[in-house]
């Protein structure tokens, strides 16, 4: 049996509330253990070596969309990563597009709370205050299983770091955006009309803006149909607003 | 549960339709944007296969060129017809690149940006979109003149017309830039395009979308392949016909007509 393999983690390391923290990437040594993800190894880290070092992470199973960070140039959850994917040396940095908090550890929330405001991303019901005791109107399966395909999205925030048009316009709303609408657009719950959707979407910070890199498709950990949803919406939103 | 009743929903479609209240602008250029990308993808094409009919013979070459002067439907050449081919091209030309202007980086912190993105992700098309732009700027200026010469000397396209301007006026340069960045410019763009609107998606997208990739490919290097065999034939009429320069092309079977 060889001996395990000596991975080396170069981490990005700054704390912004710290006036004398200045960004730099530190480099750990960490043995590599079977089926050990990036998680882990972060985990073993700063268990072990440097109790300073701050990440975020909740599920640790893909879920809560916590522990996205850009692994060797693209992003990824660190939780869903193994490290006998990638080579010897993994170089660790905080996802762009979102506010550092500190080390590996961003603020998506506010990012994603203000998308969905803009948005208006929740359903908008006939009946803002439904009888609860009622049955639910029926849905056709197949269109019920779409929704809950778009509705898979746990904003961990990849498709927005590894989006070239967001690192050049600030106030795009990237594909999690997109996907909000085109899943709100299929539900019939949903009283909105194109016309509306066009208000939200309908510019270049919006559907229009969008210059099909795909990257959003390709990083998803989720593996959403971006690339379909986003022809979709772009389809959708041309037919009410040209 | 016998008490109970299904809630209804009303049908989008039984609900009036309102109409946007923000501009429509966006919408309208990114269609007129990705439809004049379209048409000169295509006339890009169209365009090599008429310039390389020079391999097939000189002859064929001067009867596509006459074909467009309306040389088999009048009886005689019209070179204005050609430049009103040219004047709609480069209208089109113009529009697109305005139009593709609002895409390109505003600043050189966002080109930064993006150069410094790009190099990270290592993703083909964030990469290849990086070409585009790159490569439609060069046009902008390469295309721009090819078109000029176009419109103000349409009489100047044949066999050994266009064979002196590429050799005795020493454009090939010009060309051989010119014949890789619109060949990588229009593969790439007409790639995206079906990408952007989902044309030909079909019900697995990710297979279409390898085998378009492998079409863009396979149709860039068939172009530029017949690119270059093209250029270095008009390189080399060019050569020989440096002593005459300034002499149209006549075909052999027309010598005693024309002459």
């Amino acid at each position: 049996m060889s001996a395990p393999r000596q991975i080396r983690l170069n981490v990005f390391r700054h704390n912004p509330q710290d006036p004398a923290s200045t960004p730099h990437l530190q480099t750990y040594l960490v043995e590599e253990a079977p089926g050990m993800t990036l998680f882990l190894a972060l985990s073993e880290l700063r268990e072990r070596q440097d109790p300073s070092l701050a990440f975020d992470f909740v599920c640790r199973a893909g879920i809560c969309g916590s522990c996205g960070m850009v692994v060797n140039g693209r992003p990824r959850l660190a939780c869903r990563t193994l490290t006998q994917e990638l080579p010897a040396e993994i170089t660790l940095l905080p996802l762009p597009a979102f506010a550092l908090i500190a080390d590996l550890s961003v603020d998506s929330g506010s990012w994603m709370r203000a998308m969905t405001e803009r948005l208006q991303a929740w359903l908008h019901a006939a009946d803002p205050a439904p009888d609860l005791s009622r049955l639910e109107a029926r849905m056709d399966p197949d269109l019920a299983d779409q929704i809950y395909e778009l509705d898979r999205c746990i904003e961990c925030g990849c498709c927005v770091a590894a989006c070239g048009t967001v690192q050049m316009r600030h106030d795009f709303v990237g594909a999690v955006g997109l996907n909000k609408i085109a899943r709100f657009g299929l539900d019939p719950r949903d009283t909105r009309s194109d016309a509306e959707f066009y208000d939200l979407v309908g510019g270049d910070e919006g559907v229009f803006g969008c210059m099909t890199l795909l990257a959003c498709h390709d990083v998803c950990p989720k593996e959403l149909p971006l690339q379909t949803q986003i022809a979709f919406l772009r389809r959708r939103m041309l037919r009410a607003g040209a | 549960m016998s008490s109970t009743t299904a809630q209804t929903t009303p049908s989008r479609a039984d609900r009036p339709r309102p109409v946007p209240s923000r501009s429509r602008w966006p919408a309208r250029l990114d269609l007129l944007q990705s439809l004049s990308g379209l048409a000169l993808g295509l006339f890009m094409w169209g365009h090599m296969l008429f310039v390389s009919s020079i391999l097939v013979s000189r002859d064929a070459m001067w009867a596509i060129s006459r074909f467009f002067e309306g040389y088999f439907f009048l009886g005689h050449s019209v070179p204005w017809l050609v430049s009103v081919i040219v004047a709609v091209v480069f209208t089109l030309f113009a529009c697109h690149a305005a139009l593709a202007l609002r895409k390109f980086p505003a600043s050189y912190t966002a080109h930064r940006t993006f150069r410094d993105h790009l190099h990270a992700m290592r993703h083909e098309d964030t990469t290849l979109w990086y070409w585009q732009v790159l490569t439609g700027f060069a046009l902008f200026f390469l295309a721009s003149l090819h078109l000029g010469t176009m419109l103000l000397r349409p009489d100047r396209i044949g066999p050994f017309e266009s064979a002196d301007r590429v050799w005795s006026d020493s454009m090939w340069p010009i060309y051989l830039v010119m014949l890789f960045a619109v060949e990588i410019h229009g593969g790439v763009g007409l790639y995206r395009l079906a990408l952007k609107w989902g044309f030909l998606e079909g019900a697995h997208p990710a297979t279409t979308r390898r085998r378009l990739r492998l079409a863009k490919w396979t149709l860039t290097a068939f172009f530029l392949v017949l690119g270059l065999a093209s250029l270095a034939a008009y390189m080399r009429i060019g050569m020989q016909h440096a002593p005459h320069y300034g002499e149209n092309y006549v075909p052999a079977w027309l010598t005693g007509v024309a002459r």
